[in-house]
């Protein structure tokens, strides 16, 4: 059924690329490392998306998971890979309880400008703080996995793999909650919200968990992203980060858990391919490719996917 | 029968404009009640304040003995009140049976986070089976076992509004609020509709409001009438001396002696 | 008190610079209820434009006078090039889409947008700076300003007082007055209200061009110019309420007094501080300060 092709792709996945990853060359684990940050980032814009909502701002989340990495080092010495992402989900996750109880009341264009105006909020106050380095941002510290420095030959395939595990772990995660009643009641409060309210669910509570999870997610990704990129800064709250996974949501499309990292990597790739072929245009390919998904596959790629595998 | 909804002194101004004034209506168990009077009436304000949609300036509400006035609607519902709507509110994107799907996984776990831990889906509280079974079972009483894998968009006006009854049915509700259940249904439809509709949510045993404007589905159907005219009752008996009371003859049927 | 003047004199110019900017995406909002990222992209081309004709001009050895003539021009030359494209090309087919969906659709023109200006004007930086020195420093309260400021002010007092002109006196502005208020009606009262559409767009990105252009001489004119100035005025519109052009004055007069206001007593709340007063709008009068959108649902 579909649950099981999930799971087994999900495990097919992780298997690849433990077996596998070390005979990657460097250049390639790191895209795939950045592509499980920014797809868990689109995963959680996936959950909010079921529910009819977009946010202009889910970079608010991914930065302070990235500066809450960064400050372990920073201030507290410590470098290993799990704790860091654990305290990116705990810093997002918080903040996006105290914040939704004031974005749980708002639908369309304004729940969109004013996640957009909180995570310039973050930006504006990152951007003059001297503590943490203003515009410049900071320093990671090398990566360690219960307590043990990797080799430097060994260092990405490690932080790769922890992405991997961590990652793939939470979609499947994500994937259970898909299922329940609360989950279900996404597409319901994108249709007719008042329906739900007067089938007794309160659509308020479940946006709120929809997007405390979503922050959580995003959190985990930017401490993700800071401890593979080794360095933070306030762009990765400014307005353009968050359009860079709202482009990589709606490549991917909602369809399952694993979209958004597919979805993640391909733009990784096109990115990457596009600007060394030619550093002025790409993005102008990806604007190209956003309008031509937009208009022509408005359910994202994994679409295609879908209906390959039914005639099959 | 023990009266299991109250309204009293109900009033209701919008601005300048007056929605209810001085209502009152105790509505008994398990009796059928029919809601007439012409458009602004104030049948419809009525139904808004019973189900917490609208708050009333003035009056209580109680059921079974509970003060339920400042309550929203989503806990109104939780209690035991439902409501259907004139036009009828489905979720489009999703099929027929899955429209009868979330309403039963907001019963089930009043769709909460607790809900992820759960391992298997027990039993609808108030029907004493599991989800699947009942939706089929509701989809069956409404007729509606047809139109299962459709998408609820592609319905036809009749099988909507059955529908959108039927998601009302999904909480086992003790008290039925109908809003126009035939309307928009052809003629020759409409009593074999009310017939299936009252038949199903009379078997679950609930108690039936129903706003209605045909007078014969009224007299057909309703064990008692409540009249409004310009915003409070004017009559409150069985149908057959409802309508033939001269005020509801006048400012309601329009039919002259 | 030379302080509070400075205060006032700096926010007087940034509210004016921000107006202008700003209330070509208020006007867009008001009639096509869509909320138009290529706004930014409008004030690069502007200021590129203008930058590079200018720059061109005075190379030529053209009376440097007339710059400001010159400047004006290639903004409304790149305007009615590039935006009867945009709309009539794309935009025209999209207009039954949901708001978010058309918004997105801006956002992957605007990114197209900004590599267009990179593949015709290059990377290069251009810097005009003469119409901005010719016009020398006057002085208030001992401090001493470009006079050129003062024209950025007269461009938005003409901006604002032209457009409200525009829409109440002509029959074309009163049109668009009530397709503002009101689509539905105003369609079922037999107004073509797309074919305003094009109009609207056209005029609306000029606004922005024109911001773009008469501040090229007062920076360094180079790629990105367009990002900042987007989620400014989102700020500005939304603060004044979406759609509403006294809003977009309001909006902007708040947002320019309160930066005037951080910049001079605490730096480092500068950027903070704008976008703070926008979610505090958003989060207890979301329809903004004088407004004519829907905030939430339930």
């Amino acid at each position: 059924m579909r649950r099981d092709r999930t799971v087994v792709l999900v495990g097919v996945i992780l298997a690849a690329l433990l077996a596998g990853g070390p005979f990657l060359p460097q250049w390639a684990m790191f895209i795939v490392t950045i592509a499980f940050a920014q797809g868990l980032v689109a995963l959680g814009l996936m959950l909010l998306l079921r529910a009819g909502l977009i946010s202009f701002g889910q970079a608010l989340y991914y930065c302070l998971g990235a500066y809450a990495a960064g400050a372990l080092g920073r201030f507290v010495g410590i470098g290993d890979i799990l704790v860091q992402m654990l305290a990116g989900a705990l810093a997002a996750g918080t903040a996006a309880f105290i914040l939704g109880f004031l974005l749980a009341k708002y639908r369309g264009i304004f729940f969109g400008l004013l996640s957009l105006a909180l995570s310039m909020i973050l930006y504006g106050l990152l951007v003059k703080n001297e503590a943490l380095g203003s515009t410049d941002g900071f320093n990671i510290l090398p990566s360690t996995l219960f307590g043990i420095r990797p080799g430097p030959d060994w260092v990405r395939y490690t932080v790769m793999a922890s992405a991997a595990v961590v990652s793939l772990a939470l979609a499947l995660i994500v994937h259970r909650y898909l299922r329940t009643p609360l989950g279900r009641l996404a597409p319901a409060i994108k249709d007719n919200e008042i329906r739900v309210e007067y089938m007794g669910a309160s659509a308020r509570y479940a946006v709120h968990v929809k997007y405390v999870i979503a922050a959580v997610l995003a959190g985990v990704g930017g401490a993700l992203a800071a401890t593979t990129v080794g360095h933070i800064d306030p762009d990765m709250a400014f307005w353009t980060t968050s359009g860079e996974f709202i482009f990589v949501t709606i490549l991917a499309g909602t369809g399952n858990v694993i979209a958004p990292f597919a979805g993640a990597f391909i733009y990784g790739a096109i990115r990457t391919t596009a600007y060394d072929l030619s550093p002025n245009t790409w993005q102008l390919s990806l604007g190209t490719a956003l309008l031509l998904i937009i208009v022509f596959l408005p359910e994202g790629l994994w679409s295609l996917f879908k209906r390959h595998a039914r005639h099959s | 029968m023990p009266v299991i909804l109250d309204a009293r002194g109900l009033c209701k101004n919008f601005g300048a404009v007056t929605a209810a004034a001085e209502v009152n209506a105790a509505i008994e168990k398990d009796s059928v009640v029919g809601l007439i009077g012409t458009n602004g009436a104030g049948k419809t304000t009525f139904i808004n304040m019973i189900t917490g949609y609208i708050k009333p300036d003035q009056g209580t509400i109680e059921y079974e003995g509970r003060d339920i006035t400042p309550l929203p609607p989503r806990d109104i519902t939780r209690l035991g009140i439902c409501r259907s709507f004139q036009i009828p509110q489905l979720y489009p994107s999703l099929t027929v049976y899955e429209n009868m799907l979330v309403g039963l996984g907001i019963v089930l776990r009043n769709a909460r986070l607790a809900g992820f831990f759960h391992r298997r889906e027990g039993d609808v509280p108030g029907y004493g089976k599991p989800a699947h079974e009942v939706a089929e079972h509701l989809l069956e009483r409404f007729g509606l076992a047809d139109y299962r894998d459709r998408n609820a968009q592609v319905l036809p006006g009749g099988a909507r509004k059955l529908l959108d009854i039927a998601l009302t049915m999904v909480a086992k509700p003790r008290i039925l609020l109908l809003d126009e259940p035939t309307s928009g249904v052809s003629a020759q439809e409409k009593f074999g509709m009310m017939q299936m509709v009252l038949d199903a949510v009379r078997a679950e045993g609930a108690t039936v409001l129903f706003v209605e404007h045909d007078m014969e589905v009224v007299s057909r159907f309703a064990q008692r009438v409540l009249a409004f005219y310009d915003w409070r009752i004017i009559a409150d008996a069985p149908p057959q001396a409802a309508l033939a009371d001269e005020n509801v003859r006048r400012y309601v049927s329009g039919n002259r002696a | 008190m030379d302080q509070l003047l400075s205060v006032a004199v700096d926010g007087i110019i940034y509210s004016a610079w921000l107006f202008t900017a700003a209330l070509g995406l208020t006007l867009i909002y008001g009639v096509m209820k869509i909320v138009n990222v290529t706004h930014g992209s409008f004030y690069a081309l502007g200021a590129y434009a203008a930058a590079s004709i200018t720059g061109a001009w005075l190379a030529h050895g053209y009376p440097p006078m007339l710059s400001y003539v010159v400047l004006l021009v290639s903004a409304v030359v790149v305007t009615l090039v590039v935006a009867p494209l945009i709309e009539r090309g794309i935009l025209r087919f999209m207009y039954a889409k949901d708001e978010v969906v058309i918004l997105l659709i801006t956002y992957a023109l605007f990114l197209i947008l900004e590599d267009v200006i990179k593949l015709v004007w290059g990377v290069n930086p251009y810097f005009v700076a003469e119409p901005y020195a010719l016009l020398g420093s006057f002085s208030v309260g001992g401090l001493a300003y470009p006079t050129y400021n003062l024209i950025l002010v007269a461009l938005a007092l003409v901006a604002g007082l032209g457009l409200m002109w525009l829409l109440h006196s002509t029959r074309v502005g009163k049109l668009l007055v009530a397709v503002i208020h009101d689509p539905e009606v105003s369609r079922a009262m037999g107004i073509n209200v797309h074919r305003y559409y094009l109009t609207t767009f056209t005029f609306g990105s000029l606004l922005a061009a024109l911001a773009g252009a008469f501040t090229a001489p007062t920076v360094s004119v180079v790629p990105g110019l367009g990002v900042e100035i987007i989620v400014l005025s989102f700020a500005v519109v939304v603060i004044g309420g979406l759609g509403s052009l006294p809003g977009a004055a309001l909006g902007a007069v708040i947002v320019g007094v309160v930066r005037s206001f951080s910049v001079h007593y605490m730096p480092q709340v500068e950027l903070f501080v704008i976008y703070f007063v926008m979610a505090m709008v958003l989060a207890f009068r979301p329809r903004g300060l004088f407004s004519l959108a829907e905030p939430r649902k339930i």
